[in-house]
């Protein structure tokens, strides 16, 4: 791994015959693609009980379930307080939580793959 | 599968928060050894794809949805001990940011998604790697296997946590049946969305996915000799 100090990330170990799709490309699409799921497909997503909150009125503990510590979060239940379209007010919460995701986890593991490449 | 506050009592979710901070502990050393600065990108991506999916509740019958939980998924691209973290960002985000998920069940939703999740989901995929063709192709159908199996093991460690400090009595048998029999329904979904995305790398990148790497040094080591010759 000699050489990986390099500005460049590219450290293909044998050039393929078929073009290689950039890891750039792939996190951008990536990201697209997540951003259109969270912002636009969830509006489309079923409403009905998950599995948990299912089981949980079937045997009668549905209701020892607390009232949330952030319910007065601007975006407690994936919506937009304030906005009354459902549709843009899910879909921009799910937007932000993607954005908000993306913010922590590309520096975390940043920091942790840096942190590697100095032992 | 988002455990709310209320559900299960104080001292079992001390203990589940301590089985966290100890996991995520590990996870923060273990992670450095899977990441570089190629693979962190893609450690980043499968964080907030997760985030993504899970808003994404498909209906099982009967009234009831499900959503993926993504260990799996995670672990088979970017590795157990960083998909570990990858889904505890996603819980920390969705237990303050939207109120999904207690505060106080956090350690519990990180015990149950994020370490029984993640680490289920791993062990069966390499299992299941090591039996079928050593090929490419094998690393999206085993990533299934492990999907699919992760999803009921996760729901019924929380029936045992609920025998242990549930906040109603229920029988131990009568709530495993109902969490895992709910669960292997969605553990089908599991299996079909960790499939695709794991196919969708696969056939882009697969010099990036984790759980391919034995796969992908042999088939590099012909290329080589091929282009040598």
């Amino acid at each position: 791994m000699t050489g990986s100090t390099d500005t460049t990330e590219r450290t293909d170990p044998a050039p393929t015959p078929r073009r290689r799709v950039s890891t750039r490309a792939l996190v951008l699409t990536g990201i697209l693609v997540s951003l259109v799921l969270a912002g636009i497909v969830s509006f489309y997503a079923s409403s009905s009980p998950d599995g948990l909150e299912s089981v949980a009125e079937k045997q009668g503990f549905a209701t020892t379930a607390g009232q949330h510590a952030t319910d007065e979060s601007p975006f407690a239940g994936y919506g937009v307080a304030g906005i009354e379209n459902a549709r843009l007010s899910g879909g921009l919460a799910g937007v932000i939580g993607v954005l908000v995701v993306a913010a922590v986890a590309f520096l975390l593991f940043r920091l942790l793959a840096r942190r590697k490449s100095q032992d | 599968m988002h455990v709310p506050d209320g559900f299960l009592d104080v001292p079992t979710s001390v203990a589940t928060g301590v089985v966290a901070v100890a996991g995520v502990g590990l996870a923060l050393r273990g992670a450095r050894r899977e990441l570089d600065d190629r693979t962190a990108p893609l450690a980043g991506l499968v964080a907030l794809f997760v985030f993504a999916a899970q808003m994404l509740n498909f209906p099982i019958g009967a009234g009831t949805s499900g959503h993926l939980l993504g260990g799996a998924l995670a672990a088979v691209l970017v590795g157990p001990w960083t998909a570990t973290l990858a889904i505890t960002v996603v819980l920390l985000v969705q237990g303050t940011l939207m109120a999904d998920g207690g505060l106080t069940a956090l350690g519990t939703n990180i015990s149950l998604m994020a370490l029984v999740g993640v680490w289920v989901g791993w062990g069966v995929f390499t299992l299941a790697r090591r039996l079928l063709p050593k090929q490419l192709s094998s690393v999206p159908l085993a990533a299934a296997v492990g999907a699919f199996v992760s999803v009921p093991v996760t729901a019924g460690t929380f029936a045992l946590l609920f025998a242990v400090g549930g906040a109603v009595d229920i029988p131990l048998g009568t709530l495993v049946g109902a969490m895992v029999g709910v669960h292997l329904l969605i553990g089908i979904g599991e299996a079909i969305i960790t499939a695709l995305a794991v196919s969708a790398i696969i056939a882009t990148r697969p010099d990036l996915v984790y759980g391919a790497k034995p796969l992908v040094t042999a088939r590099t080591l012909t290329i080589r000799e091929e282009q040598t010759a």
